[in-house]
């Protein structure tokens, strides 16, 4: 089968294959399937508000996804993304919040700069590690995402902290805010969506225009044959943790910018991980993670209308540990494919 | 100074030593799970999912039938299942296992959050459904110091325990053993001597969803007797850094699990240290301490723990 082609089919297959297996799951806690993806469709689409809702919810998800699946692309696997974008929201809240006498021309770059600075370089700690000692990523970036996670916390219940209630930091200066394009309701879809599609367009030219870009993917089809062809292996799985984490960072920075414009305690809510399901489904291709987070954007927004006529939202994770498995083990769904085709 | 006689103190309390044991139990549980997988070369990240649906099957069986152990018996069955789950696509379909793990992760979480509401008709935590009673041992309670520790303590503690010596007495002295760790060297060397690849692979992935699933029943019916959704925290992950500390052998796992045990027990024991003031404001820092150890121990110690050569390499038999 022509690779493109089956590069595009297997994802859409396993997310059909996801679906008919959920809706399996909803007949037996005895609820109508229809009903819950009708209500699924109504609240990712089914309005103005919806819709801008979906679109904010996917802007920090094509950003994630981009690190994961850049990652993926330079052979290292970065769960840490979710721990990046925490501490790079949180340090630059930590600057914003001072930044009102600074013209927005320089204070939203200088914002973001912050964010994606310190995301490179909470990643670059596992990428050293592993460059050094062979540390496996995998275990070192979930500790980290622990680390932020109880460190942001810190943060705002104690030198952060502003007002009673739910702990947060101060609000950050109106000049760091990103620009509102469309106001809806009390939604407001701030400019963050732009800032991401931009992003996966430079990373889609990074990777297969750009020296970099073919060196990171050189040592991440094969470090043997790399480090023999005389690229450093050692330099580029640093380098590329840090431009996977500087992405994931840039997610906190479009979340405190355009959404929050604060750190709550809890910002990430799991983005970092839903950034390998993107990955995935999106074949580490930055055109299709546009894509891919939107579906799995929608699912998120969806999922709160689909709970209101009684199935759980935790539905769309099931389906999305379907879809991940599956791509996973894309031998299940290419055996299917040929199996239909022997059939016709 | 205070703080220093803070953490004498703490050394000093018997309690640091039991909280030590009863916070490593489910670590030595799921780390022995990992070893049993890796060994054989399937690398298994979803011991952290493996361990949350233990937790909670072993709460719903417990609800319905009364009997915890038939609760912990259902754990295993839900574990082992699901271990297949992993067996069948890293072994079968050859699919990237780290990547399968964390599907599993994935599911396990969606899965236990999904069922709560219509099991148990809430979400978040389920009514507490009864636990498994401690065993006094009638001497040993009176014993000073000593008896504060071991005098009453869950039987998982225990069966943790045997189950190190178990394992480390399968892997290393039977047959069975050896072919485990012939197939996760060198599959293909083991294959020419008419060993069973695949099946001894299952067998690993399987056995390692048996004792995750224990891991995750003693964190709920073990424990506080009742589940609470992701409860597991993250001690999958923590298990897997014991695991390779461990040098993918089960006693090494052990201690390495203790270690941890151990340095979380002392972050909660300095928060309840009446010397020094541990304001809500600074526990999360205390929380941070078994992470951060473990990043120091996985980067420092890992340059001497090789894993199996063939670890996450699926095998393919040419034919």
């Amino acid at each position: 089968m022509n690779k493109k082609v089956s590069a595009i089919l297997i994802p859409i297959i396993s997310v059909l294959i996801a679906l008919l297996i959920s809706t399996i799951i909803i007949l037996l806690i005895g609820k109508n399937p229809l009903v819950a993806y009708s209500a699924l469709i109504r609240g990712s689409f089914g309005s103005k508000q919806a819709i801008a809702d979906t679109i904010i919810k996917t802007t920090p998800l094509i950003l994630t996804g981009l690190a994961v699946g850049f990652g993926f692309r330079a052979g290292v696997f970065n769960i840490g993304a979710e721990g990046q974008m925490v501490m790079g929201a949180l340090i630059a809240a930590t600057f914003a919040g001072n930044f009102g006498l600074l013209p927005p021309i320089i204070s939203i770059p200088l914002t973001i700069l912050i964010a994606m600075l310190v995301g490179a370089g909470y990643a670059a700690i596992a990428g050293f590690l592993k460059a050094k000692t062979g540390a496996h990523e995998v275990v070192t970036t979930i500790m980290l995402n622990w680390i932020a996670t109880y460190f942001a916390s810190y943060m705002v219940t104690g030198p952060l902290k502003v007002g009673s209630g739910t702990p947060k930091s101060p609000e950050i200066a109106d000049s760091a805010q990103l620009p509102i394009l469309m106001k809806v309701g009390a939604i407001e879809l701030s400019a963050g969506i732009i800032i991401a599609v931009v992003a996966a367009i430079f990373m889609y030219i990074l990777l297969n225009k750009s020296t970099t870009g073919y060196e990171i993917k050189a040592v991440g089809f094969n470090p043997y044959a790399a480090e023999y062809g005389g690229i450093s292996v050692a330099k580029n799985i640093v380098l590329a943790m840090a431009i996977s984490g500087a992405l994931a960072g840039l997610a906190g920075a479009t979340e405190l910018m355009g959404v929050h414009h604060r750190f709550l305690g809890e910002l990430s809510g799991g983005k970092g991980f839903d950034g390998i399901s993107i990955a995935l489904i999106g074949q580490n291709n930055p055109i299709g993670i546009i894509f891919a987070a939107l579906l799995i954007g929608a699912l998120r927004t969806g999922s709160n209308e689909m709970q209101f006529v009684g199935v759980p939202k935790h539905m769309v994770m099931i389906i999305q540990g379907i879809v991940i498995f599956l791509v996973a083990a894309d031998r299940i769904v290419r055996t299917i494919m040929i199996r239909k085709k022997v059939e016709k | 100074m205070r703080i220093l006689e803070a953490i004498f103190l703490v050394f000093a309390n018997p309690l640091f030593y039991k909280i030590t044991l009863t916070a490593s139990t489910p670590l030595i549980f799921a780390s022995l799970g990992g070893v049993y997988s890796e060994i054989t070369g399937v690398v298994n990240i979803a011991l952290e999912g493996i361990m949350l649906l233990g937790a909670f099957t072993s709460v719903v069986f417990t609800y319905f039938t009364g009997s915890v152990w038939i609760g912990i018996l259902m754990a295993v069955v839900s574990g082992v299942a699901f271990a297949w789950l992993h067996a069948w696509g890293s072994i079968k379909w050859a699919g990237n296992q780290v990547v399968l793990g964390t599907a599993l992760i994935l599911i396990a979480q969606g899965v236990t959050g999904f069922l709560m509401v219509p099991i148990f008709g809430k979400p978040g935590q389920t009514d507490f459904v009864g636990k498994v009673k401690e065993i006094k041992i009638p001497g040993l309670s009176d014993i000073p110091f000593i008896g504060k520790i071991f005098g009453e303590l869950s039987p998982f503690i225990y069966i943790a325990f045997i189950s190190v010596a178990f394992s480390w007495w399968l892997i290393y002295k039977t047959k069975l053993g050896l072919r485990m760790r012939a197939v996760g060297e060198n599959p293909e060397a083991a294959d020419t001597l008419g060993v069973n690849v695949y099946g001894i692979r299952y067998f690993g992935v399987l056995m390692s969803g048996v004792w995750a699933s224990l891991a995750g029943a003693y964190l709920s019916i073990g424990e506080v007797g009742h589940f609470r959704e992701l409860m597991s925290g993250g001690r999958g992950f923590i298990a897997l850094a014991a695991m390779i500390l461990g040098k993918y052998n089960p006693v090494g796992a052990m201690l390495a699990s203790l270690l941890f045990g151990a340095s979380s027990a002392f972050a909660n024991q300095m928060q309840s240290s009446s010397l020094i003031h541990v304001s809500a404001t600074v526990k999360p820092l205390f929380d941070m301490i078994p992470f951060v150890l473990t990043i120091i121990v996985v980067a420092g110690f890992v340059g001497k723990s090789r894993p199996p050569k063939a670890d996450g390499v699926p095998y393919e038999k040419v034919s």
